[in-house]
C-alpha cells in the first residue's frame, strides 16, 4: 500500500479520521489575514507619500508590499499550504508563477532588444528631425 | 445618433455575386434545417435533450459536430483560394478582387483554429475524459454548457460576417497597424475580435472545468500514473489553455481598446508599439499550437495501444515527454517573428529552443513505433489515420525543425514553404487525430460502427490529397512565393499551383467520403449495432459501459488498480469465474438538471457582440444586462439536482449485462 499512499487518487478515503472544520479557527485565520492585508495596504500607502525614503527606493518598496499581499492572500484567503492535500493547488500556482516569469521577463528581453535594434543611427534620427 | 449605429442597408453587398451566392446557399440551409425540425416537430426533444443537456456526452458531440459544419465553410474558403491562385498568374487577376480574397484567406485561418481545430479537441475531450476518468460527468456540468454555447456564438458571428458587412482582410493574426482604425476603418477587425473574445471566453471556462475534472474527480483508486495517455495529454493541453488564452484575452482587449476608445498601445503615433502585439500574439499563439495537437497525440497512444492489442511502450516516457512540452512550448514563441529584428543572441536561444522541444515529440512517435512492434496489429479505420499522421508529421516536424535555425528562417519566413509546414502538422496532426478519435469513438458515442469501406475511401483521399496539395506549396516557398498572394507574374510558379488546386479536389473527395461514410452507417446501423460496448477489445474504462453510456455513465464507479484498467479486469476475469459473481448493490445517483443557462447566455452574448461591432451601444447594453440576468437567475436556482433511482439504474444494467464486476 506504500505506492498508494503517495498517488492518492480523490475518491479514495484517507486513511486518518476527517479533521472537523472548526468554524472558529476558520474566523480567527480570516481575521488575521485580513489584519494582515489591511497593514500592508495602509503601509504601502504611507510610504508612497512619505519623504522619509529615499525616493528612488519607493518604488522598488511597493512592489515589494505588493508581493507580500499576495502572499498573504494566498496563505489566510485562497488556503495554500504545504500539507499533503494541497500538493495540486501548490502545483498549479508553481506553474502560474513560472508561466508568468517567463511571459513578462522573455517580452521585457525581446521587446528591449528589439527597441535597441530598431532605434535608427543618430544621423538618421537627425535628418528626421530636420524635416 | 443613429438607432441602429453604423448598420445600414449598406452593410449587405448587394453588388458581390460570390458573396450573395454563397449567403443564399447558406441561408437557404439553414431555412431547409429549421423548417424540417419544425415540421417534424423535433423542437421539444433537440431542446430537452441536446441545447439544453449538460451532458458531457452530448456536449462532446455537439461540439464535434460544430467543427464538421465548419470545416465545410473553411475548406470552401480552401478551394476557392487554390482556384484563385491557379488562374491568376501573369496579368490574369482570377475571379476574386483582392478585398474579397484578403477576407478570405483572414476566414479560412480564423475558422480553421478557432472553429474546426478547437472544437474537435475540446469535443473528443468532452465526450472521452469523464469515460476513460471511470466518473459521471466534468465538475462544473452547467459550466460546460456555457463554454459549448459560447463558442457557437463565436461561430455565428463569423458567419453574420459573410452577409452583413465584412470580415478582417488582416490574415488571421491582425496584426496592427493594419489592424488599427487608421488602416482597416471596417467593422471586418471588430468581427474577427469580438467573435474570438467571446469563444476565449468559452474556451478557458473548458480549460478550468477539465483541468478541475482531472485532478479532482477520478475514479477510486486512480492515481496519476494510471490515467489513460490521453487524460494526461488533455490534462497538458488544458493547463495551456489556462495559462495561454488570457494573454490572448488581454492582447485582443488593448487593441479593442485601441479601436474604440482611442488608445495607443499599439498604434505607432502617441508612444504605442506593434511589435508588442506581435509578441503577446504569438506568445498565446506557440502555446495554442500544442492545445492543438497534445490532446490528438493521446488519441494516437490509445488507438495504436488498442489495436496492437498491447500496453503502450514507455507510458512514463510519455507522460515526462507530455509534461515537458506543455513547459516548454511557453519557451518558443519567438521563432513566429525571428525577422522581427531582434538581435542574434534573441533569435540564437528561441531557436535552440524549439529545436528541443522537437526531442520530447520525437520520443512519442519512438514509443509509438515500440507499441506496434510485435504486436498483432489490426489495421482499422484509426489505425490508418494513426500510421499518415505519424509519416506526415514527421516530416511536417522536420521542415519545422528546419525554420528553426533563424538563418533558414530569414529565407522562408511568409513563403509558402512556412504555410506548406503548418499545414503539414495542423492536417497531418490535429485533422487526423480527430479523425482517428471520431472513428474509435463513434461506437462508443452512438452504439454502432462507422462504415470501415468509406472510411479507408476517405482516409487514403485525404492522405493522398493532402500530399498533392501541400507538397508543391513547399517547392514555391523555396522558388520565393510568399503567403497571401491574390495574383502574381512569374508563370513558372503556375504548375505548382495547379497541381496542389488538384490536390485540394482529391481533399474534397475525401470530404465527401466521410460525409458519404456518416449516411451509410447510419443507414445500415443494425448490421454495424455493437452491442458489447467494447467493439475493439479496448484497454480503458470507457470501454467498460453501454454503448451509447447512459446519462449516469456507470452504475457502479469502477475500482482501479492499474494503468489499462479495462483490460486488467479482462484478464482477471477467467481466474474468477468460479466464484459467484457477487450481486451488484445499487445507490440512487445525483445527476444535474438541464438548464438553459448555457442557451441564453450565449444569445445574448451573439446581441452583446453583434452590437459591439455596430456600435448599437443601447443593444449592448441590453445583451449585457440579459446575459447578467440568465447568470444570476441561475446562481439562485432552487432545484440542482434530480435523482435517478436504483431501480432504473438496476433495471438498465439488466439489460445490458456489460459492466465487469469490480
Amino acid at each position: 500500500m506504500t505506492e498508494i499512499r503517495f498517488d492518492r487518487a480523490p475518491g479514495d478515503r484517507s486513511v486518518l479520521p476527517e479533521t472537523e472544520e472548526k468554524t472558529s479557527a476558520g474566523v480567527l485565520v480570516y481575521t488575521i489575514g485580513l489584519v494582515i492585508a489591511a497593514t500592508l495596504t495602509s503601509i504601502s500607502f504611507w510610504v508612497a507619500n512619505t519623504s522619509l525614503l529615499w525616493a528612488p527606493g519607493i518604488p522598488l518598496g511597493l512592489a515589494v508590499l505588493g508581493i507580500a499581499q499576495m502572499g498573504v492572500h494566498l496563505v489566510f484567503f485562497l488556503h495554500i499550504t504545504t500539507g499533503p492535500d494541497n500538493t495540486n493547488n501548490v502545483l498549479a500556482l508553481a506553474f502560474g508563477v513560472l508561466i508568468v516569469i517567463l511571459v513578462v521577463a522573455g517580452s521585457l528581453w525581446i521587446m528591449a532588444n528589439l527597441n535597441n535594434n530598431m532605434m535608427p543611427p543618430l544621423e538618421l534620427m537627425d535628418l528626421h528631425m530636420q524635416r | 445618433m443613429n438607432v441602429l449605429g453604423k448598420l445600414s442597408w449598406d452593410a449587405i453587398p448587394f453588388d458581390q455575386p460570390i458573396v450573395m451566392g454563397a449567403s443564399a446557399v447558406m441561408g437557404l440551409a439553414v431555412l431547409v434545417v429549421l423548417s424540417w425540425v419544425t415540421l417534424k416537430g423535433h423542437w421539444p426533444y433537440l431542446w430537452r435533450e441536446w441545447i439544453t443537456s449538460v451532458d458531457h456526452k452530448r456536449i462532446g458531440v455537439m461540439y464535434f459536430l460544430l467543427a464538421l459544419v465548419m470545416l465545410l465553410r473553411g475548406f470552401s474558403d480552401a478551394i476557392m483560394m487554390r482556384g484563385q491562385q491557379a488562374v491568376a498568374a501573369g496579368g490574369a487577376q482570377g475571379y476574386l478582387p483582392p478585398e474579397h480574397f484578403d477576407q478570405i484567406f483572414s476566414a479560412h485561418g480564423t475558422i480553421m483554429i478557432f472553429f474546426v481545430a478547437m472544437p474537435l479537441v475540446i469535443g473528443l475531450m468532452n465526450f472521452v475524459l469523464p469515460l476513460q476518468l471511470g466518473v459521471r460527468d466534468v465538475a462544473f456540468p452547467t459550466l460546460n454548457s456555457v463554454s459549448f454555447w459560447l463558442t457557437a456564438s463565436g461561430v455565428l458571428l463569423i458567419n453574420i460576417s459573410l452577409v452583413v458587412g465584412e470580415f478582417a482582410k488582416t490574415g488571421w493574426v491582425a496584426y496592427p497597424p493594419l489592424s488599427e482604425l487608421q488602416f482597416s476603418p471596417g467593422v471586418g477587425v471588430d468581427y474577427y475580435l469580438w467573435a474570438l473574445q467571446i469563444s476565449g471566453i468559452g474556451t478557458l471556462l473548458t480549460g478550468i472545468n477539465f483541468v478541475t475534472t482531472i485532478l479532482k474527480m477520478r475514479a477510486p483508486g486512480m492515481g496519476y500514473m494510471r490515467m489513460p495517455v490521453f487524460c494526461w495529454t488533455s490534462l497538458a493541453a488544458n493547463l495551456l489553455i489556462v495559462a495561454a488564452f488570457p494573454v490572448l484575452t488581454a492582447t485582443f482587449a488593448m487593441l479593442l481598446l485601441d479601436r474604440y476608445l482611442g488608445f495607443h498601445f499599439f498604434t505607432v503615433g502617441g508612444q504605442g508599439n506593434p511589435m508588442m502585439y506581435v509578441n503577446l500574439f504569438w506568445v498565446w499563439g506557440h502555446p495554442e499550437v500544442y492545445i492543438l495537437i497534445l490532446p490528438v497525440f493521446g488519441v494516437f497512444s490509445e488507438v495504436i495501444a488498442t489495436f496492437s492489442g498491447k500496453p503502450l511502450f514507455g507510458y512514463r516516457s510519455m507522460v515526462a515527454a507530455t509534461m515537458a512540452i506543455c513547459v516548454l512550448s511557453f519557451l518558443v514563441w519567438l521563432h513566429h517573428f525571428f525577422t522581427m529584428g531582434a538581435s542574434a543572441d534573441v533569435n540564437g536561444f528561441f531557436g535552440v529552443m524549439t529545436m528541443i522541444i522537437a526531442v520530447p515529440t520525437g520520443v512519442k512517435i519512438f514509443n509509438w513505433l515500440f507499441t506496434m512492434w510485435g504486436g498483432r496489429i489490426r489495421f482499422t479505420v484509426p489505425v490508418l489515420w494513426t500510421i499518415g499522421f505519424m509519416v506526415t508529421f514527421v516530416i511536417g516536424g522536420m521542415t519545422g525543425v528546419l525554420m528553426a535555425v533563424p538563418p533558414a528562417d530569414f529565407q522562408l519566413h511568409n513563403s509558402l514553404f512556412l504555410v506548406a509546414h503548418f499545414h503539414n502538422v495542423i492536417i497531418g496532426g490535429t485533422v487526423f487525430g480527430a479523425m482517428a478519435g471520431y472513428n474509435y469513438w463513434f461506437p462508443k458515442a452512438f452504439g454502432f460502427k462507422l462504415d470501415e469501406r468509406w472510411g479507408k475511401a476517405s482516409f487514403w483521399c485525404w492522405l493522398v490529397g493532402f500530399y498533392i496539395a501541400f507538397m508543391p506549396l513547399y517547392a514555391l516557398g523555396l522558388m520565393g512565393m510568399t503567403r497571401r498572394m491574390q495574383h502574381y507574374d512569374d508563370l513558372n510558379w503556375q504548375p505548382w499551383l495547379l497541381v496542389a488546386a488538384a490536390g485540394a479536389v482529391v481533399i474534397l473527395a475525401g470530404i465527401v467520403c466521410q460525409i458519404i461514410q456518416l449516411i451509410v452507417s447510419i443507414r445500415n446501423r443494425e448490421q454495424l449495432r455493437d452491442a458489447s460496448g467494447d467493439p475493439w477489445n479496448g484497454r480503458t474504462l470507457e470501454w467498460s459501459t453501454a454503448s451509447p453510456p447512459p446519462a449516469w455513465n456507470f452504475a457502479i464507479l469502477p475500482h482501479v488498480d492499474g494503468a489499462d484498467a479495462y483490460w486488467a479486469l479482462k484478464e482477471g476475469k477467467p481466474a474468477n469465474q468460479d466464484q459467484p459473481a457477487r450481486p451488484r448493490k445499487y445507490e440512487p445517483i445525483e445527476m444535474p438538471n438541464n438548464s438553459a443557462t448555457g442557451f441564453v447566455t450565449a444569445f445574448f452574448a451573439v446581441v452583446t457582440g453583434f452590437a459591439l461591432i455596430w456600435h448599437i451601444w443601447w443593444m449592448v447594453g441590453l445583451g449585457l444586462f440579459g446575459a447578467f440576468v440568465t447568470v444570476l437567475l441561475f446562481a439562485f436556482r432552487n432545484d440542482e439536482e434530480t435523482e435517478v433511482q436504483a431501480e432504473q439504474i438496476a433495471r438498465f444494467d439488466r439489460t445490458h449485462q456489460l459492466e465487469l464486476v469490480v
